[in-house]
C-alpha cells in the first residue's frame, strides 16, 4: 500500500441534527455511516437541572456519534457538509475528529484499499 | 327520604368513590413516586405501592375492617365481629352510614387504608428490603392504621372528642408522613441521595390520577351522593390549583423558571391539605389552605430536610406530614358550620376547635411515630430493613426481583 487513502471522521453531534446530516451526507453520494447514541461532555461541564429546589449538575449529555469512512479525496466534502448542517453556533454543537486508516476491507467480497471505501 | 334505608343515589356514588380512591393507589401513587426514582429500581418502586394494597385488601375483610370500624368497644377499638365478613348479608347496612351497605362501606374503608400504607414506601425507596416491606405493611395497618381511624372515623374517642378530620388528613396524611420520617431515619441515607426522576412523565400522570381519583377520596368521604359532597369536590379542585399556581410561583421566585415536578407537588400539596378541611370549609377557605400549603411544604423539603439531613427518598413528610398537619389545624381555624353543622371553626367563633385539633394531631404524630420505631426496630432485628450495599448499588430491579424496567 502507498501511503495513506483513507480517512476516518468521527463527528459527535446533537441528536437531533442526525437526520439533517444524515440527509445532506447523501446529498454528496457519502452513503455508508455507523451512528452510536453515546453520552458525553464538554467545556462547559454539562448543564444544572433543578428538582424540588435543590440543583443537580448533569454533567453527561445525550450525544450522536457518527463514524464514516472516507476516500482522501472526499474527506472535505463530508466535514464541510457535517460542520454546516450540525452548526447552530451555540455551545454543546460538538466536534468532528479525523484520523487516518490503514486498511480497508469489504468482508462480502474480500476487497481491499479504496475500492472497498 | 329514610335516613335508615338503602338509597341507590348514595350507593352508586360510594362505589364509584371507592373504585376512584382505588385508582389513586394503583397506578396514581406508584407511577408519581416509580417516576421519580432512578431507572434501576422503577419496578421495585412500582411493586410496594401494588403489594399494599393487595396485602391491605385481603387483611381488611379478614379482621382489619372489624376491628377499625365495628361497634365501638371503650371509644379505642371496634368489636371485632363478623371476621371474615361472616354473617354479613348483601342486604346489611353500614352502621356508620345506614343508606349505603355495610360491604361498600368497607371497601371505601379499605381502599384508604391501602394509599396511607403504600405512601409511606416513597421514603424508604432505594433501599428497604421487599420482603422486610411484605412485613412491615400488614402490622402496620394493624398496629397503627386501625386504631387511629377508629378513633377518628369508626366512633372513637377522638371522634366523641370533637376532633374534625373529614377525609384523612390526619388518619391518612399525617399518619403516612410521620411513619415515613421515623422509616426513613431509622433506614439511613442511600448511597445516592439525589433526586433525579428517571421518567417525570410517569410522575405527571401518576399525580393526574390522583388529583382524579381524590374526588372519590373527599367527595366520597361525605358517605352520600348529597350538597356535602359537591361541597367537598369543589374545595378539593379550588385548593389543589392553589397549591400548583402557589408551588409555581415559589419556584419562580427561587430560582427563575418554573418546574412541572414543583407544580405536580405543589398539586399534591393541596390535595393533602384540603383532605381533613373539604367538608367542612367554604371556597374561600380552601383557596387559602390550598395556597398556604406550598410554602410549608417546600420551607420543609429545601430547608427542614437537609438542616437535619434525613434521607426521605420522595419527601413523604414534607408534602404528606407538612400539608396535612397544615389541613388539620387549618380545619379548625376555617370550618364553616354553614357548610356542614359538625363543625365550627376559630374564625367562626369556636376556640375550643383548636384543641380538638391539636389533641387529634398530637395523638397521631405520637402513635404513629412511636409504633412504626417499634416496629422498624423488630423489623431490622428479626428479617432485615435494609438491603446489601451490593444490591443498592445494582439497582432494586434486578437484585430483589430480577427483573427490568427497560430493554434498551
Amino acid at each position: 500500500m502507498g501511503g495513506i487513502i483513507v480517512k476516518e471522521i468521527t463527528a459527535i453531534i446533537r441528536p437531533d441534527k442526525l437526520e439533517e446530516v444524515k440527509n445532506a451526507l447523501a446529498e454528496i453520494q457519502c452513503k455508508g455511516v455507523t451512528v452510536t447514541e453515546v453520552k458525553g461532555r464538554g467545556r462547559q461541564l454539562g448543564v444544572t437541572e433543578s428538582y424540588r429546589g435543590r440543583d443537580y449538575k448533569v454533567d453527561l449529555l445525550p450525544k450522536t456519534r457518527l463514524e464514516i469512512i472516507v476516500n482522501n479525496k472526499d474527506a472535505d466534502d463530508v466535514i464541510d457538509t457535517i460542520l454546516k448542517t450540525a452548526q447552530t453556533g451555540d455551545i454543546g454543537d460538538g466536534k468532528i475528529f479525523i484520523s487516518p486508516v490503514d486498511d480497508v476491507v469489504r468482508i462480502r467480497t474480500g476487497e481491499r484499499g479504496e475500492k472497498a471505501v | 327520604m329514610d335516613p335508615t334505608a338503602l338509597n341507590s343515589g348514595d350507593t352508586a356514588w360510594m362505589l364509584m368513590s371507592t373504585a376512584l380512591v382505588m385508582l389513586m393507589t394503583v397506578p396514581g401513587v406508584a407511577l408519581y413516586y416509580g417516576g421519580l426514582v432512578k431507572k434501576e429500581n422503577v419496578l421495585n418502586t412500582l411493586f410496594m405501592s401494588l403489594i399494599a394494597f393487595a396485602i391491605t385488601s385481603v387483611i381488611w375483610v379478614i379482621y382489619a375492617y372489624q376491628l377499625a370500624f365495628g361497634t365501638d368497644v371503650g371509644g379505642l377499638i371496634g368489636n371485632g365481629a363478623n371476621l371474615f365478613f361472616n354473617g354479613i348479608t348483601s342486604a346489611t347496612l353500614a352502621p356508620l352510614a345506614p343508606t349505603i351497605p355495610i360491604t361498600i362501606y368497607a371497601a371505601f374503608e379499605l381502599v384508604f387504608a391501602a394509599i396511607t400504607v403504600a405512601l409511606i414506601s416513597g421514603a424508604v425507596v432505594g433501599r428497604m428490603k421487599f420482603k422486610a416491606w411484605l412485613v412491615f405493611v400488614p402490622l402496620w395497618i394493624t398496629i397503627v392504621y386501625v386504631p387511629i381511624s377508629h378513633w377518628v372515623w369508626g366512633g372513637g374517642w377522638l371522634a366523641k372528642l370533637g376532633a374534625l378530620d373529614f377525609a384523612g388528613g390526619t388518619v391518612v396524611h399525617l399518619d403516612c408522613g410521620i411513619a415515613a420520617l421515623v422509616l426513613c431515619i431509622y433506614l439511613g441515607s442511600r448511597k445516592d441521595v439525589r433526586l433525579l426522576p428517571h421518567n417525570l412523565g410517569y410522575s405527571v400522570i401518576g399525580a393526574a390520577l390522583l388529583w382524579f381519583g381524590w374526588f372519590g377520596f373527599n367527595a366520597g368521604s361525605a358517605l352520600a351522593a348529597n350538597g356535602l359532597a359537591s361541597s367537598a369536590f369543589l374545595a378539593t379542585n379550588t385548593a389543589t390549583a392553589a397549591g400548583m399556581i402557589s408551588w409555581m410561583i415559589i419556584d419562580i421566585i427561587k430560582t427563575g423558571k418554573p418546574t412541572v415536578l414543583g407544580a405536580i407537588t405543589g398539586a399534591v400539596c393541596g390535595l393533602v391539605a384540603i383532605t381533613p378541611a373539604c367538608g367542612f370549609v367554604t371556597v374561600t377557605g380552601a383557596l387559602i389552605i390550598g395556597f398556604a400549603t406550598s410554602f410549608f411544604s417546600y420551607y420543609a423539603m429545601t430547608w427542614l430536610k437537609p438542616r437535619f439531613g434525613y434521607d426521605d427518598s420522595l419527601d413523604v413528610f414534607a408534602v404528606h406530614g407538612i400539608s396535612g398537619l397544615w389541613g388539620a389545624l387549618a380545619t379548625g381555624l376555617f370550618a364553616a358550620p354553614f357548610i356542614n353543622s359538625l363543625g365550627v371553626g376559630l374564625f367562626y367563633g369556636n376556640p375550643m376547635q383548636m384543641v380538638w385539633q391539636l389533641i387529634d394531631i398530637g395523638t397521631v404524630v405520637v402513635w404513629s411515630g412511636g409504633w412504626t420505631l417499634v416496629l422498624a426496630f423488630v423489623l431490622d432485628k428479626t428479617i432485615g430493613l435494609r438491603v446489601e450495599p451490593e444490591e443498592e448499588r445494582e439497582g432494586l430491579d434486578i437484585s430483589l426481583h430480577e427483573e427490568s424496567g427497560y430493554r434498551i
